[in-house]
């Protein structure tokens, strides 16, 4: 019996000094722990989103995201103006990828109304989400290569990206915001002067893309930076619902092109590009493969492009329904939900951003990394802030309630004057439009 | 190896050193425009009835159309706001007598924002 009772005694004295001994560990490990914000403004972001970092030396244990400074209510402003003053609203979610996003609206307001818009048209709006997704993953390469200190591939990428530029301004006739979409086809028509342009664009591209690629695929340096940076392995991609080629360096084959064809895309061969790393190198890799499969795209749709009209008449006004469309974004997935009234402007309009998705594993992809490749690991999803800044949830002690314009800026007035600032001096201009 | 990548970083050098620059100097060179370029708004008034289907459906409500004559005999009037103006050219699509085109002229930075406001 005694002895027993020894023993036990034993065991749980062992037991109580290795809990005080793991209890000293964790306190000593909190009390190293610091936190550090950044952002909302930082040399790293090129957008306004804050990150509060909890670094344990210089590993990162836990990140708190706050997206949501650049809102502008762009789905509200939707519900005041037309289906055309819409289009030219859309255009502006994102400044990158425009076309996207107007593509989408157009398809959403097509099938509500019943258009089918010519096969010329479904293929200039082709040819022109492909050059987009080249100036798209372009401008990431040299931001990418920024963030990591590789000027030179920055200075390159962009270089390139003008000429794809000035072929997009040559077809769309502006450099950004092209404006070639409308509600049953396409604005203008393309030539043969432009076609010539663009595989001469196409066949220069390929050289540099593919120096690039070689570059990414044997530089140490750049290995060194980019292998197993912010992993996002398959299971965990499928856990929080990652679009695009965050999706797609992670073996997950989610491009909308070929899984749910718009446009002309069922006429189109599209390659799957996807990638094993599931890492920051993965993203890269498929980026460049991916610009390097759009120049297929481009030359077979300008070979292939077939006559005839460009646009259908549309009517004014759209048929009540309710409709979802979705397109391939360079960063992802890409949903629009319009509702119609019958009216000529929509009911509502819901835009979920591809980024809106990848935000989701940022939180897990940033554990465990080293402060110096957080910038790196936020750029690699290509993040659009403003895109992502879709809704607004107010807290509200009084619950909801409905104000007008007179009663939101009396709100405002007072909500500063309990701060101790009088902005009721402040003069207003008068709202002309849309009040 | 190592030869191999010196001899790229040597073709990569001399490449570049007979490049033109790929920037341009904008105090002496013009920016080039291609030929489609989307610049301000040429408004011709002979043909135009006043039906305002260009005020309607502009975005960023930048032009205005009023007729200073009498019904009969037409004395149109066009004022396009170059400030708020996106030139996205949806009015010339929308002006059913083509009275609306589009210049190559994007020299419109003003010092005032009164001058901004331009007869067309």
């Amino acid at each position: 019996m005694e002895k027993v009772d020894e023993n036990k005694e034993r065991a749980e004295n062992k037991e109580n000094e290795e809990n005080k001994e793991s209890k000293q560990n964790r306190e000593t490990s909190e009390r190293n722990r610091i936190v550090i914000p950044i952002g909302p403004q930082h040399p790293s972001l090129k957008e306004p989103s804050s990150f509060i970092i909890t670094l344990e030396g210089e590993k990162v244990v836990d990140a708190v995201i706050g997206v949501g400074y650049v809102h502008r209510g762009i789905e509200k402003a939707c519900e005041s103006r037309t289906y055309i003053q819409n289009l030219y609203l859309i255009e502006r979610v994102c400044g990158i990828c425009s076309h996207t996003h107007s593509t989408a609206f157009c398809q959403g307001i097509e099938e509500l109304a019943g258009i089918t818009i010519p096969r010329r048209a479904a293929y200039i709006r082709v040819i022109v989400a492909e050059l987009e997704r080249l100036h798209s993953h372009l401008l990431w390469l040299g931001v990418a290569a920024h963030e990591i200190g590789f000027d030179t591939l920055f200075m390159y990428s962009w270089r390139d990206r003008e000429k794809v530029l000035d072929v997009l301004a040559e077809i769309c006739g502006n450099r950004v915001n092209y404006g070639i979409n409308t509600i049953g086809g396409v604005r203008r028509d393309i030539d043969s002067e432009m076609m010539q342009d663009t595989l001469k664009m196409a066949d220069y591209l390929e050289g540099q893309l593919k120096y690039y690629l070689d570059l990414v695929m044997t530089d140490k340096v750049l290995s060194a930076r980019l292998v197993g940076i912010g992993k996002l392995s398959r299971e965990d991609a499928l856990k929080f619902g990652v679009v695009g080629p965050v999706a797609r360096a992670a073996g997950i084959m989610d491009d909308i092109r070929i899984i749910e064809p718009y446009a002309a895309y069922d006429e189109i061969p599209v390659n799957p590009v996807t990638d094993t790393h599931a890492d920051v190198f993965g993203r890269t890799v498929v980026r460049i493969k991916e610009m390097l499969e759009s120049l297929e795209i481009i030359r077979y749709s300008v070979k292939n492009i077939p006559d005839g009209d460009i646009a259908v008449k549309a009517p004014r006004r759209i048929p009540a329904g309710e409709v979802i469309s979705r397109t391939e974004a360079p960063r992802g997935e890409n949903i629009h939900y319009i509702r119609s009234n019958g009216t000529d402007m929509p009911d509502r309009v819901r835009i979920r951003a591809p980024s809106q998705a990848n935000w989701q594993g940022m939180r897990h992809m940033l554990q465990g990394q080293y402060l110096a490749d957080i910038p790196i690991t936020i750029a690699a999803i290509d993040p659009c802030y403003s895109c992502t800044d879709r809704a607004i949830v107010v807290n509200s002690e009084s619950g909801t309630e409905i104000m007008d314009w007179q009663g939101l800026r009396q709100y405002s007035i007072e909500w500063y004057k309990k701060r101790g600032i009088d902005v009721s001096l402040v003069k207003m201009p008068e709202r002309k439009f849309y009040a | 190896m190592i030869k191999q990548r010196i001899g790229k970083i040597i073709n990569e050098a001399v490449k570049n050193f007979f490049r033109k620059p790929a920037t341009i100097s904008l105090a002496k060179d013009k920016i080039q425009i291609v030929k489609n370029y989307r610049g301000k708004l040429v408004y011709d008034p002979a043909n135009c009835t006043g039906c305002g289907m260009c005020v309607r459906n502009c975005p960023a409500a930048a032009i205005t159309i009023v007729n200073e004559g009498t019904k009969e005999e037409r004395k149109m009037k066009a004022t396009l706001n170059v400030g708020h103006c996106i030139f996205c050219c949806q009015c010339v699509d929308s002006c059913p007598k083509k009275c609306l085109s589009y210049s190559q002229n994007i020299d419109l930075a003003s010092f005032n924002k009164e001058e901004l406001k331009m007869q067309l």
